[in-house]
């Protein structure tokens, strides 16, 4: 009886775990497809709520880790940016889109960093 | 269609076309604090230089016009008009008399191009870098103007000259006659000039310096190239304002990023 109830646990946690997953994953596209087009339109106060929605969802989302920390940027938040740009270049490494972003935040935040000496 | 109902469809748009690709790229405006926490100052008193090299222009003169007018327009501080201080001159006069440059007693008094034009190196301009120690001064200063920040420093502008290895498109014609443009490497002699300004931050009410900047430029043509002093002044100060402006205001950097899906 036993085993039989664990066999059901595992055929129900194996149904509905990447369902779930990609229930979450489907909900932060959203926030980030949302993101996107307020963005374009200059509304990136608006955009950022969305992305940190979006990661929250979903924390394995490069793209919205991504996007986050280009808003950072764009507000001057250095150090969140930085967070954000490292995290999406953690869950995808190879990604030559992230780390053009991230290169470019870079060479803007040791400027500032130089002007903080 | 109401105006609301408009934005959400276009909202809605958006979306849908966003939903077509999988990166965007857009503009982005990254601002970047100013260097100098400016925030208690109202006014800004550019004061004057003490200026070296060459005398085919008044550097002292020509560099406080030209930050007081970008600082009108890209910093929230009133810029204080007064008369540009002959600050070779007040250095030359408080010199300590052993320390005395030699050839400050050279300069007239009230001439300040004079004394300016006696200071022919860099080394020579720290020789009268001690009035920017002098805190009663520019506590005295200060107190005239409603104890602003103040803009003051050294600059060195010179001729200069260097050759070196350039690199020249050449036209070449083959065997069949055909055209070719090819890069060539040639010796030539270059002229231009070499702009090393100090830029020193005081707060007019201690008296105290808050900062110092260091900057050097310089832009070199061909020998056989005759471009004013005044023009090449200007393009090197070009060079160095965002930096400078920097130091005292908010300054934002253009630049494009990639969003994704």
């Amino acid at each position: 009886m036993l085993k039989q109830t664990l066999a059901a646990a595992g055929v129900v946690l194996a149904l509905t775990t990447p369902s779930a997953q990609s229930d979450a994953r489907a909900q932060a596209q959203a926030q980030v497809e949302f993101g996107i087009a307020v963005a374009q339109r200059g509304l990136w106060k608006e955009a950022m709520y969305r992305w940190e929605r979006a990661v929250n969802l979903d924390p394995s989302y490069a793209a919205a880790w991504n996007n986050l920390g280009i808003a950072y940027e764009h507000e001057g938040m250095f150090d969140k940016a930085r967070e954000a740009y490292e995290k999406a270049l953690d869950l995808e490494p190879d990604n030559a889109m992230i780390q053009q972003n991230y290169d470019l935040f870079r060479e803007i935040n040791d400027r500032a960093n130089q002007s903080d000496r | 269609m109401t105006a609301p109902i408009r934005a959400i469809v276009s909202l809605g748009l958006a979306v849908t076309v966003a939903a077509c690709t999988n990166f965007y790229e857009v503009a982005i405006e990254t601002p970047l604090r100013p260097k100098l926490d400016v925030s208690r100052f109202q006014r800004v008193l550019v004061a004057g230089f003490i200026t070296g090299g060459s005398d085919e222009v008044d550097v002292n003169l020509e560099t406080a016009r030209l930050l007081r007018s970008q600082l009108r327009n890209n910093s929230q501080l009133q810029v204080v008009d007064a008369d540009v201080l002959p600050l070779a001159e007040l250095a030359a006069e408080q010199a300590p008399k052993p320390a005395e440059p030699a050839r400050a007693p050279t300069a007239a008094p009230g001439d300040p191009a004079e004394a300016e034009s006696a200071i022919t190196s860099e080394e020579e301009l720290e020789e009268y870098e001690h009035i920017f120690a002098n805190v009663g001064f520019w506590k005295d200063l200060g107190e005239e103007y409603q104890s602003p920040l103040i803009v003051t420093g050294t600059i060195f502008f010179n001729a200069h000259q260097r050759g070196g290895m350039v690199t020249q498109e050449r036209e070449v014609y083959d065997s069949f006659g055909r055209r070719q443009v090819v890069p060539v490497r040639t010796y030539r002699d270059r002229k231009g000039y070499v702009l090393s300004p100090k830029f020193i931050f005081i707060d007019g009410e201690s008296g105290a310096i808050l900062s110092t900047e260091r900057h050097r430029e310089e832009i070199l043509y061909d020998a056989s190239q005759n471009t004013p002093a005044l023009s090449s002044y200007f393009e090197l100060m070009d060079r160095l304002m965002p930096s400078f402006l920097g130091a005292l205001s908010t300054q934002s950097i253009k630049g494009t990023r990639i969003l994704l899906k």
